[in-house]
């Protein structure tokens, strides 16, 4: 049972192999139609599917193979020419085949899909071509013994296959060896394509012939011969490995290395030259061996690109366009698991390439081009990225549709589109749901591109950007990194003292020193890094309300310490020193303050146990080189927890609004307050009623709140120092300070401490910090000011304030 | 015709516990440990199995019972479970027994659920009472999930 299993696995793994193998040589055949070798390539591959799938007694499977076999018989025979029709009905069959490999690999049957249609059509075509080329007026090849000699050829197959063979496959030669019984559908399609296929395939005929007649029979010998000879050699020079396993292999050969590395320091000490020599041996093999390892895990990019042509070839087809695909550096290695994440954007962005990219064959005339467009896929090593490069000599991008379509959806405010760049505004392709096309296409113009493309690559660590020649091309760049196993990452520290029950546990803990953790940041992530130090550290940082800021080039940068962050019982600092990495988190830049940073180094990135994959912070683990495990730090997560962004993706849109409404409206006149000990906040003045003091023993309490009569109405007090700060008023005599905010006859009187000033400022808020009651941050003579959210702060204390209003 | 069961054994506070022989991969000695800041208590760190990485819960305080005093080496009791591998670190390792399926006996009511859920039954050997541990619930660390849940909130 197993053993059947088995065999079957293998089945079904050669037959993929096969129809990749398969897709490609067509495409290959289409540019050079009469390639024997190629025909005989083909006509093996699709000849051991039917073969095996007989074995397995495949009947569905076994049928489509042998027409598509004969066909392609009479075409290695050279009976037929190949030509596109051809090619499309076998390209249908090898589809057909995929479909019944597919419901095996699934369900174990064949399914119930109807695959008489294409069958019928090349049966069809074997039996029209033979009249075609038997019209030829200089027959070269006579018609009559090559059809013994295909059906010789052909003939071991159906019975060699077998018992279940002989009976199902019974129909199929009836239809090509006996004329046409009028059967219902190839008759139909026959009549809608005679006119179209005879022409097209008797120009080619003589010439072809002539060509090839001499030498066509030994030449087809010869190619079988050499695939006999050749084939057994080229499979047992390969085998088939679990993938597993040669991960188990790889994080075998990693700890080797770590024990290498022990051992190389005894050596470094020992005066044993036996011991020493033994060791630096150990060390060459070692080095040797994990480079060999990590070379089986490396897979030419090829492997991906192999089903482009296809694509490309189909896609063309649909579109009416004529399309060339070249391939340039497709021996280029990448990692399996890059391999596998990377073949959907590829695909998407090679199909937007064709239908969005190169212009109908007309269009590019009446621009002066070729009628064929081109797409070129590049592939190379770079710092040790792998960069891949989609282009086409199209349309390129048309920059002022996509403004447009931009500020149309509300993606951005038209004075603020006005100022971008073309290649700013490039990038907008990217958004989800944008779409410049426009009608929607079979194969694109849903706006489900690019964005795909984007967040798929940028998932492995990778870049995308875009470059356009309006009228010109269009190219795609991506970088990966090599490998996603090993990434490079910044080491940082961040000392904690052990906690008091951790402390008695573990033993090791005796010594009440600080433990350095170590944490690793994917470089990835990393932008820039900043240290402080003596009194920059002390100024450098700014407190607002329990947020540090740090002010970076103009801009406000939030701080986030890595100890609080992680909830770590951190040593006391010193304070002269400070080390920021800034990094970035979606579309949000933020600094990280850690105690130290060490060293970037190349980590082996191992996922977490189950346990322990809630934690948002980490994104893993690694090894380091002193055997110890470090964790890798999660930095979109450590963003969210410490809330410098929330919900990504709405909020950068939202963010993209308020700021190009700050840009708008430049100036206002703000009013400059003091809240609680130090915190300086600001509004509008525009929103500022009246401002009033009054006297403390005023101050009455109604409905657990604190009101004041105020020109005979009951004015609400709302304290922001307790608030916003949580800070208990401090019980003076002086006179409360009073900022008076009426709407529509209502309303409320903030208490702040201090008065400072009216100013007037070019507001660009940024909305760094995500708090209640804030609206932002904004620079205010110099000084980190924040923005008091006066709407959130009323609807917070009194929810009814603004619903009242609407009532009334 | 007696069913019998082969137990990985080991002490924890005083008490003897015992573990299905298969589920143990293997034993170690105390292994340095890397803290995982923000993860439950239970867990006590990460430890570097040749090459791989594998979680270290703290049995002591996985079944509540007072933690370890100063100067006392753990072991490490590496376990392979549905959800993978993790160590478990107890106080002694014992010998591997053969018990009777006789002498077991479901957990008594009385005893506290959070200690009862690990504890299924209790094997009554000739010497003390053998506590067996089911090593899968181990990995269920309702302590954690709510720990991502407050840290989600």
């Amino acid at each position: 049972m197993s053993a059947d299993e088995e065999l079957m696995r293998e089945f079904l793994l050669e037959s993929s192999e096969n129809l990749n193998q398969l897709d490609r040589d067509f495409v290959a055949l289409e540019q050079n139609p009469t390639d024997r070798v190629l025909l005989g390539a083909i006509f093996r591959s699709i000849h051991t599917i039917k073969g095996t799938s007989g074995f397995f007694a495949f009947v569905k499977l076994e049928k489509l193979t042998h027409v598509g076999e004969t066909l392609l018989c009479r075409l290695r025979d050279g009976e037929m020419f190949n030509d596109s029709e051809i090619t499309s009905a076998l390209l249908a069959m090898v589809d057909g085949v995929r479909r019944i490999l597919e419901s095996i690999e699934a369900t174990g049957t064949e399914g119930d899909e109807d695959h008489s249609s294409i069958i019928a059509e090349l049966a069809r075509i074997c039996r029209e071509r033979d009249g075609s080329i038997a019209a030829v007026p200089t027959p070269p090849v006579a018609p009559s013994p090559p059809v013994e000699a295909s059906t010789s050829a052909c003939a071991p197959s159906p019975e060699s296959t077998s018992s279940t063979s002989s009976t199902s496959s019974s129909p199929v030669p009836k239809v090509f060896k006996s004329p046409p019984p009028a059967a219902a559908d190839p008759t139909e399609v026959a009549t809608e394509k005679l006119p179209v296929s005879p022409p097209a395939a008797t120009p080619l005929a003589p010439q072809a012939l002539v060509a090839q007649a001499p030498s066509g029979q030994s030449q087809a010998e010869q190619v079988n011969d050499a695939g006999v000879a050749k084939g057994p050699a080229v499979a047992d020079s390969t085998i088939r490995v679990d993938v597993t396993l040669l991960d188990r292999v790889m994080n075998l050969v990693g700890e080797l290395v770590l024990a290498r590395n022990q051992i190389m320091q005894f050596g470094a000490t020992s005066k044993d030259a036996g011991f020493v020599n033994a060791s630096q041996r150990l060390n060459l093999l070692t080095t040797e061996l994990q480079a060999g390892v990590m070379k089986t895990r490396m897979q030419p990019i090829g492997n991906v690109w192999n089903k482009f042509p296809r694509v490309v070839r189909d896609l063309a087809h649909a579109c009416g366009k004529r399309v060339n695909l070249e391939l340039d550096g497709i021996e280029t290695e990448l990692d399996r698991t890059i391999i596998e994440a990377i073949k959907d954007p590829l695909t998407h962005a090679v199909r937007n390439a064709v239908d969005h990219g190169v212009e109908s064959p007309e269009k590019r005339k009446a621009a002066g081009k070729s009628e064929a467009g081109t797409v070129v896929l590049r592939a190379f090593h770079e710092g040790g990225q792998v960069n891949i490069e989609v282009s086409d000599d199209g349309g390129g991008l048309d920059v002022e549709r996509i403004r447009a379509r931009a500020i149309e959806r509300g993606l951005v405010a038209a004075d603020k589109a006005a100022r971008m760049s073309d290649r700013e505004v490039g990038h907008f392709i990217f958004h989800p749901g944008f779409s410049t096309a426009a009608k929607v296409t079979n194969v694109s113009g849903r706006g489900v591109g690019m964005d795909v493309v984007k967040t798929n690559i940028e998932k492995i660590g990778g870049t995308v950007d875009l470059s356009s020649r309006f009228g010109h091309s269009t190219t795609l760049k991506i970088k990966i990194p090599l490998t996603l196993a090993i990434i490079p990452a910044l080491i940082v520290t961040c000392a904690s003292l052990p906690e008091e029950p951790l402390a008695k546990g573990d033993g090791l803990s005796s010594e009440a020193a600080p433990t350095m953790n170590r944490f690793a940041i994917p470089q990835v992530n990393l932008l820039e890094l900043v240290r402080l130090e003596g009194a920059q550290a002390k100024r450098g940082i700014e407190r607002i309300h329990g947020t540090t800021v740090y002010r970076l080039r103009g801009h406000l940068l939030p701080l986030v310490f890595l100890s609080k962050a992680l909830e770590l019982k951190s040593a006391p600092s010193t304070n002269d020193l400070i080390n920021i990495v800034v990094l970035q988190a979606d579309d949000r830049q933020f600094g990280l303050v850690v105690d130290g940073i060490l060293d970037t180094e190349e980590i082996v990135v191992k996922p977490l146990g189950k346990d322990l994959k809630g934690i948002t912070s980490f994104a893993g683990a690694t090894i380091m080189g002193d055997g110890r495990v470090a964790l890798i730090l999660d930095v979109l997560g450590i963003a969210q927890r410490a809330n410098v962004v929330s919900a990504a993706r709405e909020r950068a849109m939202v963010d993209k609004n308020t700021q190009s409404q700050a840009d708008a409206d430049t100036k206002e006149s703000l009013l400059l307050f003091r809240v609680g000990k130090s915190t300086r906040m600001a509004i509008p003045l525009s929103m500022v009623a009246r401002l009033e003091e009054v006297a403390a023993i005023k101050v009455e309490r109604a409905g657990g709140r604190e009101v004041v009569q105020y020109r005979g109405a009951i004015l609400p007090l709302i304290a922001l120092s307790r608030e916003l700060l949580h800070e208990q008023r401090i019980d003076t005599d002086e006179p409360l300070q009073v900022i008076v905010y009426s709407e529509q006859g209502r309303s409320v009187g903030f208490v702040v401490e201090q008065i400072l000033d009216v100013v007037e400022e070019r507001i660009t808020v940024r909305n760094q910090t995500a708090r209640d009651g804030v609206l932002g941050a904004v620079v205010v003579q110099g000084k980190v000011t924040d923005l008091l959210d006066v709407h959130g702060v009323i609807r917070r204390t009194d929810p009814s304030f603004f619903g009242r209003k609407d009532a009334a | 015709m007696a069913q019998t069961r082969q137990l990985c054994t080991f002490t924890l506070d005083n008490l003897l516990f015992g573990i299905e022989v298969m589920n143990v991969q293997e034993v170690i000695r105390f292994q340095e440990m890397t803290a995982v800041p923000l993860a439950s208590p239970v867990v006590r760190g990460l430890i570097n199995l040749r090459g791989q990485i594998v979680t270290a819960i703290d049995m002591r305080a996985r079944l509540g019972l007072p933690d370890r005093t100063t100067g006392e080496l753990a072991m490490n009791v590496v376990v392979c479970t549905a959800d993978g591998i993790v160590s478990l670190l107890v106080d002694e390792i014992g010998d591997v027994v053969e018990v009777d399926e006789k002498t077991f006996e479901r957990a008594p009511e009385t005893m506290a659920a959070g200690f009862r859920e690990l504890v299924p039954g209790i094997y009554k050997l000739d010497g003390p009472l053998l506590l067996l541990l089911d090593a899968e619930r181990i990995t269920n660390l309702g302590s954690g999930a709510s720990r991502a849940k407050s840290e989600a909130a």
